[in-house]
């Protein structure tokens, strides 16, 4: 029988990580600012979090230019995207396969 | 001690049956869905602000309504005069300014007042997409209206105020409420319906910025407010 939590990941451990995830699955492109309103969350703690979504090659960063201020742009990657379905899937097996 | 003895019992049932960890898990995916909802639609809409909104347009065609009654009554009696025509245009043109002013205030104050309510911003992603969807069709007819007024040609104004605001409400709907294109359909097929009917074209109006607006506000509010306790 298969292992219901196989396809969990570990990155997706993290309640931010896993919101940033979500946010990013159904918008094309999203900035930071959004991001962090969407997710309540401080300056420092989103961006940690984004460097390790981004090494982990689940998202992709574009850093642009609005006139003169940079406005970086995050969106998910084919991988992204994969592990992230793969991990929801196993999150309702885990439901499921237990009740 | 028993006590101890109780609560290791219920920590491996736990860890065992997993009734823990699958509350948690149902726990995560209901946040994960709440978050792609709410980034991804406008759900502060409130169904008041259509109520409002409506009742501002039927005071708007009741206006324009006696404005038009009183230049045929004229027209009737004096014939036409170029001066005549023009303030009849500038007063159709005023009403509709009104209107469309009062109307976006209402509806702005009761959607802000719904995102207040839920802690929600008022300005987010959502908000944003919503907005520049809803505005494409919108300002292309817009300025399409105005173009035809530019050439007097004012039959189809009305039909056209229809169909446009109809395909911004269909082009938005993937932002907000998912109703909202249901209303959006309707208001193309008033529209392109009051094409054949060009001398009631302002009662066709009436009926898809007036009373479509009123009947959708109220099962929008009705769906999704009443609940809340709120007016």
């Amino acid at each position: 029988m298969k292992n219901p939590i196989n396809g969990l990941n570990k990155v997706f451990d993290n309640r931010i990580r896993l919101g940033v995830m979500s946010v990013l699955v159904v918008n094309d492109e999203v900035n930071f600012n959004d991001l962090k309103q969407m997710l309540e969350v401080t300056d420092g703690n989103l961006a940690t979090h984004l460097v390790n979504l981004e090494e982990n090659g689940f998202i992709k960063i574009h850093k642009g230019f609005i006139g003169r201020k940079t406005n970086t742009t995050y969106a998910v990657t084919k991988a992204g995207e994969k592990a992230f379905s793969d991990h929801i899937a196993a999150l309702e097996n885990m439901i499921k396969g237990i009740k | 001690m028993k006590e101890n003895r109780f609560l290791i019992t219920l920590y491996y049932k736990a860890l065992f049956m997993n009734t823990e960890s699958q509350s948690d898990t149902l726990r995560e995916i209901n946040d994960i869905k709440r978050i792609m909802e709410r980034s991804s639609r406008f759900i502060s809409l409130s169904g008041l602000s259509g109520i409002a909104a409506g009742l501002c347009a039927l005071a708007g065609a009741f206006f324009a309504n006696r404005v038009l009654k009183n230049y045929y009554l004229k027209y009737d009696v004096s014939g036409y005069k170029v001066e005549d025509f023009i303030s009849l245009k500038f007063k159709l043109l005023m009403i509709a300014g009104i209107v469309l002013i009062a109307a976006l205030f209402f509806a702005f104050v009761f959607t802000w007042r719904r995102a207040r309510q839920n802690h929600l911003p008022i300005w987010d992603l959502a908000a944003r997409k919503l907005m520049w969807n809803v505005l494409i069709p919108l300002v292309t007819g817009g300025i399409f209206i105005l173009t035809m007024l530019q050439y007097n040609e004012w039959r189809f104004a009305a039909p056209a105020c229809l169909v446009f605001y109809g395909l911004g409400l269909v082009n938005g709907s993937k932002y907000t409420l998912s109703e909202i294109r249901y209303l959006g359909f309707l208001e193309i097929i008033l529209g392109l319906e009051s094409t054949q009917f060009i001398n009631a074209s302002l009662y066709f109006w009436a009926v898809g910025f007036g009373v479509l607006h009123i009947f959708y506000g109220f099962l929008m509010w009705w769906k999704y407010e009443r609940k809340s306790g709120t007016l």
